[in-house]
């Protein structure tokens, strides 16, 4: 076995920067999971899917002649609606309900969504050329497109917008009390319906950035959303709730493993590897706890 | 032993009947019916799972893409060599006489219900001991897993797919393909119920019941809950295996993602079929599946092209509204039927309370 990225150093970096990039991203949308997750105790499957579909919004401006950077400002907005209907037609049942209930209706979701997708967009793989060119480094043997620099620096832009938001804001803190504990939140006059409307769609509206920043970073197809899904459940898992330093670095490390495995492994093992790191993650997680009598609650 | 009741015995032996005559009768529709007991297969297995012992799997996709897999590996490997079978057009140079096409066909589904078998009890210690929906989850990606990495495997298609060896030409009958394959599957679905109803009398289920309403209680009590995990999950595995060998045997094609690990489709069937009959009762999947699969034929084609919106918009409905099932619902409107003892006084205090 030879191993073209242990002989050429400068693969290395290459893939670590990939990597860091793109785990900056995955951090966005895992950090949309973690805040419906903590607030109305949802797994939400078809996460993968609002993202896909937040791509293709940016994907469809670009069609029309406008840069597909304005995505980043326009497809949250509309997904922001997108995840409010969403919630005020079938999450708004299952929030109370046994957590299967909800993987299961937001598989659904995402089923219908995949097929809406692939009727209104087609089945081709797609992506929007943002033309912003590429940075060489160490004497051109690591290349970086410049759309992986503008989507990680968006990534953390929204991301810090969005602590200060929920730190600052009425709406943030009826969404924190919420999220500790709904009974009390409610008895205080807190609308807790609206706030888990709200939450849902800020969660749609993360993704709906992310897409946008997918269409110009990656590819588009209406049949990847899932692997999005998982890496963010991945990411929560390792990181816990409500906790975003931690959800930043571990989305980092799972783009660093992914890169990683693309070049040791091969690409056509590079999904197989994230959904076997899944479940080796909660393995793991399962034998230390059983040490202590635990288990993953 | 209890003894079997006469209204028992007249209803079994008459959907027996039925089952022998069926190919007959509709003999347009023997792949249908065939798909139907498979169907069957995977519900009540499914069931096992999430309806007896509350561990919703959706990894049970595993052990019958495995054991499609094994069975055409076993059917080809055991007369030519395999690479070259999927290399490119091997079953056009490979030809399988009568004789060991049926070898062939027999020994490799024993060990695509052996196998999974034993990968269920050696990857079950490890993966059963999640809870809730973090096992659900794993078994999601355990699923998926396998189906992206058997893309990558060479040996076995890898992307571009594994054709079954085809039936043996010598056979003239051209009804005889079909029959052979239903038959199959109902022997196999016969098999099934009869396990499962065996599991419904013993003690086995009353342990899985106590392991799905309190786990913990039921450690309490000395019950050794991984053990039994464990055993349920293997004999799931077993069947679905079996289910899965005779399925690629009759598609005549494994493709990784979408025949064989298909979690978009069987994967989320066997949850759906068995919620839509009701969980954790012994018709309920069989009367799901059923049901499922004759909407599912008679819709599929009225809408085609929709047919996933439908089928997600079903799961939304059926998830959403009837999780309970069908089961579940009569056994709310005649609890009478159900053996269940209903204290009218009681029932009509509820009613006022409500």
């Amino acid at each position: 076995m030879d191993f073209l990225i242990f002989k050429a150093p400068m693969l290395m970096v290459q893939a670590s920067l990939d990597g860091i990039l793109l785990g900056i991203l995955f951090a966005l949308i895992a950090y949309g999971m973690a805040l419906q997750w903590g607030v109305m105790n949802i797994i939400n499957i078809a996460q993968g899917d609002l993202v896909i579909l937040g791509g293709y919004i940016a994907y469809t401006i670009y069609l029309w002649g406008i840069h597909p950077a304005w995505g980043v400002i326009i497809s949250p907005i509309i997904m922001f609606f997108v995840g409010w209907a969403l919630y005020k037609l079938v999450i708004n049942k299952v929030v109370d309900r046994d957590l299967f209930i909800s993987i299961l209706a937001t598989f659904g979701i995402a089923i219908v969504f995949q097929q809406l997708m692939n009727f209104i967009f087609g089945a081709d793989v797609v992506v929007a050329q943002s033309e912003y060119g590429t940075t060489m480094l160490f004497d051109n043997s690591v290349t970086l497109p410049n759309s992986k620099i503008f989507s990680a620096f968006i990534s953390v832009l929204y991301a810090i917008a969005l602590v200060i938001y929920m730190r600052k804001s009425k709406l943030g803190r009826a969404i924190r009390a919420t999220a500790q504990n709904a009974r009390a939140a409610k008895i205080l006059g807190v609308d807790t319906e609206k706030v888990y409307a709200a939450t849902f769609g800020i969660n749609a509206a993360l993704c709906g950035i992310a897409g946008a920043l997918i269409s110009i970073t990656l590819t588009l197809h209406p049949y990847v959303g899932l692997p999005y899904t998982v890496r963010s459940f991945m990411i929560v898992i390792v990181a816990g709730l409500g906790n975003l330093p931690a959800v930043a670095v571990s989305g980092m490390g799972l783009g660093l493993f992914e890169e990683f495995a693309d070049y040791i492994l091969g690409t056509e093992f590079r999904i197989g590897a994230v959904f076997l790191l899944l479940v080796l993650i909660l393995v793991y997680r399962r034998f230390k706890l059983s040490k202590k009598r635990e288990y993953l609650k | 032993m209890e003894k079997v009741k006469q209204k028992d015995l007249i209803l079994y032996s008459g959907l027996i009947i039925l089952g022998l005559a069926a190919p007959y009768l509709f003999s347009a529709f023997k792949v249908q019916l065939t798909y139907l007991c498979v169907l069957i297969v995977l519900a009540m297995t499914w069931n096992l799972q999430g309806g007896e012992m509350g561990y919703n799997t959706f990894g049970n996709i595993l052990f019958y893409g495995l054991g499609m897999y094994l069975t055409a590996s076993v059917q080809v490997g055991m007369f030519f060599p395999l690479a070259e079978w999927t290399e490119s057009g091997g079953e056009k140079t490979f030809v399988h006489t009568t004789a060991q096409y049926f070898q062939g066909i027999g020994v490799g589904l024993l060990v695509s219900a052996i196998i999974p078998a034993i990968i269920a009890g050696a990857i079950g210690y490890a993966i059963l001991g999640l809870r809730g929906h973090y096992f659900a989850i794993c078994t999601l990606g355990l699923g998926i897993a396998a189906g992206e990495i058997a893309g990558g495997i060479e040996i076995i298609g890898a992307g571009q797919g594994f054709t079954t060896p085809p039936f043996p030409a010598e056979i003239v009958d051209t009804e005889a393909r079909g029959k052979f394959f239903y038959f199959l599957s109902f022997a196999l679905l016969v098999g099934t119920f009869i396990f499962v109803k065996y599991i419904y009398g013993s003690r086995f289920r009353l342990i899985l019941n106590a392991i799905r309403d309190n786990e913990d209680k039921a450690e309490a009590m000395g019950i050794q809950t991984m053990k039994y995990k464990i055993v349920g999950w293997m004999c799931s595995a077993f069947f679905c295996g079996l289910a899965g060998g005779i399925m690629g045997g009759l598609i005549g094609y494994i493709d990784s993602t979408d025949v064989a690990f298909d979690g978009r489709e069987m994967g989320v069937f066997m949850v759906l079929m068995a919620i839509l009959g009701g969980k954790g009762t012994l018709w309920g999947p069989v009367i799901g599946a059923t049901l499922f699969h004759f909407f599912k034929e008679g819709l599929w084609t009225l809408i085609l092209g929709w047919q996933y919106v439908a089928l997600g918009v079903l799961i939304v409905v059926i998830v959403v509204y009837f999780p309970e099932g069908l089961m579940g619902w009569l056994r709310e409107k005649y609890p009478e039927r159900f053996g269940e003892v209903i204290d009218e006084k009681d029932r009509k205090a509820q009613v006022e309370l409500k």
